[in-house]
C-alpha cells in the first residue's frame, strides 16, 4: 500500500538516527542489491544491545516486535563464489570477512511498519563466535537464539537460557554451517546411483 | 476338526472351534494403540479413528495414553534420531503380546529425510515391526488396510507357537534403547534385528 510505503523510513535515516543517538554506535548500512531491496543496518557487536534497546523504547519507530531471527554461514567461498558475480561487500567498501552472522527482523506494531533488518557478524567462524544476546531486549529472540547456536554454533552472550534446541546435547558439531561433514551412514540405499551409490558400496565394504 | 462335522454341528445350534482360534480372535479384535504421534502422518491416524473412516470398525479404537496398557504401537510419523530412544523405551514399556505398525515413508526408511543428519532411516533398525505402511502420509485406508494385515497375522498364530512367540518377546524386550552419541545414535542399530540388505549394483 502507498501508505505503508510513505511511513517505511530509509534505512540511511535510521543508521543516522542510531549513530546520533548512541554514542560509538557505529552503525552501516549493508545493502542488498537484488530486487527486494531489503537493506539491513550491520550493527557493531559491543554497541549492539544499546542499540536495540534505543530502537526499541526511544526511537521513533518504536520496534517492538521481533518476528523472526536467523544465521548465516559466510565462510572464504560463500563471499569469493557468491552467484552475484561480484563479492559481497559492506556498504560498497571493504570486503566481507569470513563469519557467522545473525540476522534479526523487526517491526512496530504501534506504527504498523517494518521489517526492519538488523544484523550482527562475530569476528570469525572458528574461536570468536561470541555475540550479545539480544533476548533481554526482545523476549522472542529466546528460541531462536537458542537454535542458531544449536545449528550455526554462535554464542549469544547474555542470553537467559543458551542450550542446544533441536539436537540432543551430546551432538557435537553445528550441521547448518557450510563446511558440515554429514555422517558417513549410507549403509543401506534402496535405489542407489552415482554417489550414493559409491558411497553405499564402499561402506559395505568397510564393515563386512 | 473335520469341517463337514463343524457344520453339522453348527446346524444343530453347536458352535466349535479351537482353542487358539478363540485366543487370536480375542486379540486380533481389541488392538489397543499407544496414543501418540511423531509427525504429519499422526494426523492421518487421527481422521483414522473419527467417524468418517472409523477404525472402531476393527475394534482398535481405543488409544491409551500409557504403554503399559497398549499392545499396538503406531510409529506415525518422523523418527528423529532425538526421538528414537524414547520409543523404543516406549515399545519395552508395552506388555506382550505387543506389535508395530511402521506408519510412513519416515517410520519405514526415513522418508524424504533419509539422508538428514538427524533422522532415523526407519524404526525397523531398533524394534520388530509388523507391518509396514509406505505412503507420504498413508491415507486413512492405508491405516485400515494395516490393521486388516495384522489381524490376518494374528490370526495366523498358534496358541503353541504363541508360546514360543512370547519366549521371543521377552527376549525383544529386553531391546536396548540406544544412547545419543558426539554424531548419531550408539549404536547406529540394533544388530540383533536390523542389518543392511547388500547394496545393488546399479
Amino acid at each position: 500500500m502507498e501508505n505503508e510505503k510513505a511511513i517505511l523510513p530509509e534505512v540511511q535515516q535510521i543508521a543516522d538516527a542510531i549513530n546520533a543517538a548512541v554514542k560509538n554506535a557505529g552503525v552501516t548500512v549493508s545493502i542488498n542489491p537484488s530486487p527486494a531491496e531489503q537493506h539491513s543496518l550491520l550493527l557493531f557487536p559491543t554497541k549492539a544491545r544499546e542499540c536495540a534497546q534505543w530502537l526499541k523504547a526511544e526511537s521513533p519507530w518504536q520496534l517492538d516486535y521481533l518476528s523472526n531471527v536467523s544465521g548465516n554461514d559466510w565462510p572464504e567461498d560463500a563471499i569469493t563464489k557468491q552467484t552475484p558475480k561480484q563479492p559481497v561487500k559492506d556498504a560498497g567498501e571493504e570486503p566481507m570477512h569470513p563469519c557467522l552472522e545473525a540476522v534479526y527482523h523487526l517491526y512496530s506494531i504501534r506504527q504498523s511498519l517494518g521489517p526492519i533488518i538488523i544484523r550482527m557478524r562475530t569476528e570469525n567462524r572458528s574461536d570468536k563466535v561470541e555475540l550479545p544476546s539480544l533476548t533481554p531486549i526482545w523476549r522472542s529472540a529466546e528460541l531462536q537464539e537458542r537454535e542458531i547456536f544449536d545449528l550455526y554454533g554462535i554464542h549469544f552472550e547474555g542470553h537467559p537460557d543458551l542450550r542446544r534446541l533441536l539436537m540432543w546435547d551430546e551432538f557435537e558439531d553445528h550441521p547448518m554451517r557450510r563446511d558440515y561433514v554429514e555422517p558417513d551412514d549410507y549403509d543401506y540405499e534402496p535405489t542407489p546411483h552415482g554417489d550414493v551409490l559409491k558411497k553405499s558400496l564402499t561402506q559395505q565394504e568397510g564393515t563386512v | 476338526m473335520d469341517e463337514g462335522l463343524k457344520s453339522e454341528l453348527q446346524k444343530a445350534g453347536i458352535f466349535t472351534t479351537t482353542l487358539s482360534g478363540l485366543y487370536n480372535w480375542g486379540r486380533k479384535n481389541s488392538l489397543w494403540p499407544l496414543q501418540f504421534g511423531l509427525a504429519c502422518c499422526a494426523i492421518e491416524m487421527i481422521a483414522t479413528s473419527m467417524a468418517r473412516y472409523d477404525l472402531a470398525r476393527f475394534g482398535a479404537e481405543v488409544f491409551r495414553p500409557s504403554p503399559r496398557q497398549a499392545d499396538l504401537m503406531i510409529v506415525a510419523g518422523t523418527v528423529t534420531k532425538k526421538m528414537a530412544p524414547q520409543v523404543v523405551r516406549l515399545y519395552r514399556q508395552m506388555p506382550s503380546p505387543k506389535y508395530v505398525i511402521a506408519m510412513g515413508a519416515c517410520a519405514i526408511s526415513g522418508g524424504p529425510f533419509k539422508q538428514g543428519y538427524n533422522v532415523l532411516k526407519g524404526i525397523d533398525r531398533f524394534i520388530p515391526v509388523d507391518v509396514h505402511i509406505p505412503g507420504c502420509p498413508p491415507r486413512p485406508e492405508a491405516l485400515l488396510h494395516s490393521i486388516m494385515t495384522l489381524q490376518r497375522k494374528i490370526t495366523e498364530d498358534s496358541l503353541a507357537k504363541n508360546r514360543e512367540k512370547e519366549e521371543q518377546e521377552r527376549l525383544k524386550s529386553e531391546l536396548p534403547i540406544p544412547v545419543h552419541g558426539a554424531q548419531d545414535l550408539e549404536p547406529a542399530q540394533n544388530p540383533k534385528i536390523w542389518k543392511a540388505p547388500a547394496a545393488r549394483k546399479a
